[in-house]
């Protein structure tokens, strides 16, 4: 173990500079934000994920956001246990009716101030599991939307670049109001 | 001993996949199959129903045959499997909540998949109105002196899928814990219905995102025997390709997360990189991390990209590089070791008895890999070993997927260097009325078996089973007499998947 720890003190570290943020996704959240809300936060976010009926591919996505090339966490963003913990939902999925309550629930145990990052095509409008008996659609159908990340998965960079405008807006707040 | 033949030859013929025949039987014959599964005879490869008709996918283990059964059941009941062969119970309960056909003699009905929230009941099959007021779901009693209970899901801490665990401890030690599934099911049976193979596949890459080379793999394949359609060879290969990079990636990310379940993040910082460095491969190669929507009946929808193939070999050669150290330090931590070896231990008896695939069965002394066993091209012309120990622990399953990494390593080595030139796709016929066809293709998580039913080119039925239909039982039994706080441990070195199993 010493000789990998070791080893890391020399190697160039793995993780990379941060994307831009996506522009689309600054002017979609533009509206979506209270100012009063941002002050409190700073540029610090914290995250709870729920999978609301996804196949699991948003989910490994997200995962690799923790990774040493993505690292997350330098950005101050920080994915916690709890609905209770945090500030923000990433709601993956089509929302199954069986996993509507649970959804609600979850949004209703977050504290305010809060924000609803959807994220995967399904997320939106139910994708390709769109009409069917066991599928309530997309995530605005059940909670409030502030932002939607598009993709199939998306990629953990889109994913980034969708979280990094989320936490300018809310620090740009911070500043101006 | 009966063979799978003589069974066969009771029932009346009614369709070939390849060498494997369907035969409608009668419930004689169906009772007989299930006490030969009781026994140990043959095990239990699926079980799946239609508005009237039900289904069982059958193999001998001794000899591979694979062959199904179908009874009709015109008064909308057939003789309960489950009654005789535990692994059957929860298709039964789910052939009742999509479908309404009960399964006579079950010692288990409670609905499965159904948590009354459809706002319809049998949506697949008879169809007809919910009932007004779920009734609660009725858990197994675990009775004693200080007990207690513990309420897990449907959402977790972790960023996983969501479902339900109820523990029963005493103190420290789990006396039974019992699953409640179904939450993410997405009716995707129903939306197969009328669906053109194109729309089909796409649902198939979509029902558990880890698998989903595996999935599509396996629904074009199924697609192909029903269509009488070889696949050209170059396609045969990139798809054994894409199946190798797919098992890699989660492989590589699953020994990581184990090690982080025993609070060890090094395994998991290293192991993330590794599992990074397949995915952005992958998309180097084929223009999608998880190479999503390029298996497709007929071919692929894309050939390996310009330079891809050198920068999957340079991947390769970095893993190569890297990997060996890991799994010295994972053998080597006395910490890590203290937590997998002896904890949530399968024994090989359960192992078999619920058939159960993947590491999780090779772990546990059952050889089955579907790669070997049914040999589907191009795996019977590579060299490949399939890692099979018997410790049935935590840390068998870490090494079954050590080895595979290996393996899939090779297999990439050798895919790539006898690469056929050549087309990559061929154009799909309609098909003639009615067409039938099944396959099994081994994903990184064990077998998947999808059958379907096309009328005039469209999809009439389909069934996908995932291997963690006959995993996630065995999770109860493993988690008996261990600690709660080795369930993450013992639940992570199972990675069943949540989205395959409720569809």
């Amino acid at each position: 173990m010493r000789k990998l720890l070791f080893e890391s003190v020399f190697r160039q570290p793995l993780t990379e500079r941060a994307p831009s943020p996506d522009d689309a996704a600054v002017a979609e959240l533009a509206t979506a934000l209270g100012q009063s809300a941002r002050r409190r936060l700073g540029r610090s976010l914290s995250i709870r994920e729920v999978d609301a009926g996804s196949c699991n591919g948003c989910e490994l996505e997200i995962h690799a956001l923790n990774n040493a090339y993505y690292d997350i966490e330098r950005f101050g963003l920080r994915f916690v246990a709890s609905p209770r913990h945090a500030d923000v939902l990433m709601v993956t999925g089509p929302v199954t009716k069986n996993m509507r309550e649970a959804l609600e629930r979850t949004y209703h145990a977050t504290p305010n101030p809060k924000w609803v990052v959807a994220v995967g095509d399904c997320a939106r409008n139910g994708g390709c599991f769109a009409g069917s008996y066991a599928v309530v659609g997309g995530v605005s159908e059940v909670v409030p939307v502030d932002l939607h990340i598009p993709g199939c998965p998306p990629t953990p960079t889109a994913m980034l670049q969708g979280l990094l405008a989320l936490l300018e807006r809310a620090d740009a707040g911070a500043v101006t109001s | 001993m009966p063979s799978l033949i003589d069974l066969t030859l009771e029932g009346r013929k009614v369709g070939q996949y390849g060498p494997w025949p369907r035969v409608a039987v009668d419930a004689s014959v169906w009772i007989f199959a299930a006490s030969e599964l009781a026994h140990g005879r043959w095990s239990l490869l699926g079980l799946w129903g239609e508005p009237a008709t039900v289904h069982m996918a059958i193999m001998d283990g001794q000899t591979a045959e694979i062959a199904v059964v179908s009874l009709e059941c015109p008064d909308r009941t057939f003789p309960s499997v489950g009654k005789h062969h535990p692994p059957a119970l929860r298709l039964e309960r789910t052939i009742h909540d999509l479908f309404g056909l009960s399964a006579q003699g079950s010692p288990d009905a409670r609905p499965w998949l159904d948590h009354n929230r459809w706002g319809a009941r049998f949506p697949l099959g008879g169809r007809i109105d919910a009932l007004p007021k779920a009734a609660p779901y009725r858990f197994l009693a675990a009775e004693g002196d200080g007990l207690h209970q513990i309420a897990v899901g449907p959402v977790h801490a972790g960023i996983i899928e969501p479902g339900h665990f109820r523990f029963t401890a005493s103190g420290e030690t789990v006396v039974r814990l019992e699953q409640r599934l179904g939450y993410v099911h997405k009716g995707i049976d129903g939306l197969m219905t009328g669906a053109t193979l194109a729309r089909g596949v796409q649902l198939a890459g979509r029902t558990s995102g880890d698998s989903t080379v595996a999935y599509a793999y396996a629904f074009s394949r199924a697609a192909e025997v029903a269509l009488d359609l070889a696949v050209p060879d170059r396609a045969v290969f990139l798809r054994a390709l894409l199946a190798e990079l797919e098992r890699l990636a989660n492989h590589l990310g699953d020994i990581g997360a184990v090690c982080n379940d025993a609070s060890f993040a090094l395994m998991h910082a290293h192991c993330g990189v590794l599992r990074e460095s397949v995915l952005r491969a992958s998309a180097a190669a084929f223009g999608h991390r998880l190479m999503r929507d390029i298996i497709v009946p007929g071919g692929v929808s894309r050939d390996i990209g310009n330079g891809g193939a050198e920068t999957i070999q340079a991947t390769l050669d970095n893993i190569r590089l890297r990997f060996p150290a890991l799994v010295e330090l994972y053998d080597n931590t006395a910490s890590l070791q203290d937590r997998t070896v002896d904890t949530g231990t399968l024994k090989p008896p359960l192992a078999r008895q619920y058939a159960a695939g993947g590491y999780i069965g090779r772990a546990s002394g059952r050889s089955f890999d579907a790669r070997r066993t049914l040999a589907y091209p191009p795996y019977d012309v590579l060299r490949f070993d399939v890692p099979v120990l018997s410790e049935g622990d935590v840390n068998a399953r870490v090494w079954i997927r050590i080895r595979e990494v290996e393996q899939s390593i090779s297999l990439i080595d050798q895919i790539l260097s006898r690469l056929p030139e050549g087309p990559t796709r061929k154009d799909v016929p309609l098909g003639g009325e009615v067409r039938e066809g099944m396959a099994i293709v081994e994903g990184f998580r064990g077998d998947v078996l999808v059958w379907l039913r096309l009328r005039n080119g469209l999809i009439e039925r389909c069934h996908m089973r995932d291997p963690s239909w006959f995993q996630w039982p065995l999770l109860e039994a493993v988690i008996e007499n261990n600690i709660v706080a080795d369930f993450p441990l013992c639940n992570k070195s199972f990675n069943c998947s949540y989205s395959g199993h409720d569809l």
